[in-house]
């Protein structure tokens, strides 16, 4: 299968990872590669698993956005990758898989990628009226606002999060091992 | 031009009611009593669970796996812990192998014999919630002999399992599971054959094959749709491959099906456990290296280097090599999956999670397209619904 799949030209960078295939594509070919991918009888992946993406705010194009699918008939998993930034837009594959309607209202919510032609883009996990995307890494693991019921309003109401303690981010590293780059630069008795 | 009136009741169904299975939200468009269009709110138990692993060692991540689908919290450990042992590149001894499958398998029983019954309530019969819930306290006895809890075990962990089994539990283990098998025929006279029951689940949510395949469904509402799909078959894990068992397949796809599905899945899960039973030997239950398993607690009483080692797995945890990985497991509700992305340091950089149930419940609105709003409630129990992986 591995040759066959390096005959798409959409494709680039295929690797075989014993439990999966992995492979890049450009955003543009989405559609016409996912459309080749379901339908073409050598390869037959036809369930989308999920979608999903991950977020590194110090590159360019920020976002990696994964599509992970299989192939029953063919008892194979491939796992396509594409790479934006944050004001790019991906093509919804909605009209190639069906499933890929929630996911991609996941990836809106959870990352804030927009998906063209999307039936329905809503957010999905968030609270009504929620702002921001909670699993990009500039998002703070407190959140912004917190609930509670008041008494007095007789309703739920939002607050900027209070808390009484800061939240601690406990560095365990080791400074010895901290250190082994810097080890490996040292020559002679200094290293000891 | 003749004016058509339309003439549709949207009512909103939960958060809060029992046969919501939770906290769901539906809003259904209804025209008379027929379901015009049944939209899902989610999200309401929204954790957070995948940022907050973020920011946890591979080690404290396990316990928010427990908490996922609540119900069958052993499963979801398996993936994590396959993706973790995946990135490290280490294999888990054979005994830790069998007692993994044994246990989830232990998790699958207990799954069934809470949606049954609980599918079972929803169309109109209590006494099956009675006799399972029963079953299921002698099955979490089992869960608390190895872990000391009943539900959130914390009990597979990367590397293998936290302890091995007590004394005599292979034999209570081997008494137990030779009477389930008598339950599960109790159970099916109360149910297989009850009118009730049929009437309200044959024909009803009715899945095609590819409708099934299209709405990426896993697990037994694939297999009720009459795809023999099982990931322990297929893409064998830990010692599924040294176990001989049947999977069971629908014919229709509807209601009724995933019943009978899940039914005859809860036989082959005793018919594995007693095979691992009789094939499990006496060894190491975690992998021998203390950078990624804790030393034996009677060592560190001795050894320094012991109690270096268990310091620094409870505070910095060990590094995972850089790198990208996607495992699954055949979890009692379908296909649970974890993709993990590791930076090279102690904790995930990012932890998907691919939750069966998310799936299943895209499929509510054109499942119950047609049918009647008291169908709504089947369906849901049917599919096997619970919040806790849903909204993650």
């Amino acid at each position: 299968m591995l040759e066959e799949l390096k005959k798409i030209n959409e494709l680039s960078n295929i690797k075989d990872k014993e439990i999966f295939y992995e492979g890049e594509f450009i955003k543009e070919d989405a559609v016409s590669l996912f459309g080749e991918l379901k339908n073409n009888e050598i390869y037959n992946f036809d369930q989308l698993i999920d979608i999903t993406a991950v977020d590194y705010p110090s590159r360019e194009k920020r976002f990696e956005v994964i599509y992970i699918l299989l192939s029953m008939k063919r008892n194979k998993r491939i796992i396509l990758k594409t790479f934006i930034s944050e004001n790019e837009n991906l093509d919804s594959i909605f009209d190639i898989f069906k499933s890929s309607n929630w996911y991609e209202r996941e990836c809106y919510d959870l990352f804030g990628i927009n998906f063209n032609n999307h039936p329905d883009l809503r957010r999905i996990m968030t609270d009504y009226n929620f702002e921001g995307h909670p699993l990009r890494k500039d998002f703070p693991l407190t959140g912004h606002t917190e609930v509670r019921y008041d008494d007095v309003e007789k309703k739920v109401v939002y607050e900027p999060v209070k808390l009484t303690q800061e939240y601690r981010d406990f560095d365990y590293t080791s400074p010895w091992e901290g250190m082994t780059d810097r080890i490996d630069d040292l020559t002679g008795e200094d290293k000891a | 031009m003749k004016e058509i009136e339309v003439n549709t009741t949207t009512i909103n169904f939960g958060p809060q009611h029992p046969a919501a299975h939770g906290v769901l939200r539906l809003v259904v468009e209804l025209d008379g009593e027929v379901v015009e269009r049944a939209e899902p709110h989610i999200g309401l138990l929204h954790r957070g669970t995948e940022k907050l692993i973020e920011y946890k060692t591979y080690l404290q991540a396990v316990p928010y796996f427990d908490r996922l689908d609540y119900v069958s919290p052993m499963c979801q450990e398996h993936a994590f812990a396959l993706a973790t042992e995946n990135l490290l590149g280490i294999e888990v001894p054979q005994r830790a192998q069998y007692i993994r499958v044994i246990f989830a398998e232990i998790t699958r029983l207990l799954n069934h014999l809470l949606n049954i019954p609980a599918y079972a309530a929803d169309i109109g019969a209590v006494t099956p919630f009675l006799w399972c819930f029963e079953e299921r306290e002698k099955l979490l006895e089992f869960h608390e002999a190895v872990s000391g809890a009943r539900f959130h075990a914390a009990y597979f962990r990367p590397g293998g399992v936290h302890q091995d089994m007590p004394e005599g539990m292979e034999e209570k283990l081997n008494n137990h599971f030779k009477n389930l098998p008598k339950f599960i025929d109790d159970l099916e006279d109360l149910l297989t054959n009850n009118r009730i029951l049929r009437q309200r689940s044959v024909d009803i949510g009715i899945i095609s094959r590819q409708e099934a395949i299209d709405w990426g469904c896993t697990g037994p509402v694939l297999r009720s749709a009459g795809v023999p799909w099982d990931l322990r078959r297929s893409q064998p894990y830990d010692a599924y491959d040294k176990v001989d068992f049947d999977i069971a397949v629908g014919k229709k796809g509807d209601c009724f099906d995933r019943y009978l599905v899940r039914i005859e899945e809860m036989r082959q899960s005793i018919s594995i456990i007693q095979q691992c039973l009789t094939q499990i030997k006496s060894g190491e239950i975690s992998v021998i290296d203390n950078k990624i398993t804790p030393p034996k607690r009677s060592e560190m009483k001795h050894s320094m280097e012991s109690l270096i080692h268990h310091f620094k797995l409870f505070t910095e945890g060990y590094r995972v090599p850089e790198g990208q990985t996607y495992n699954a497991v055949e979890a009692p509700k379908g296909e649970f999956g974890v993709f993990l992305v590791s930076d090279g340091s102690s904790k995930p950089y990012r932890c998907k999670i691919r939750a069966p149930g998310f799936a299943h419940l895209q499929t509510l609105d054109f499942l119950s397209k047609g049918h009647l709003m008291a169908d709504i409630a089947a369906i849901l129990g049917s599919l096997d619904i619970v919040f806790g992986e849903i909204d993650r």
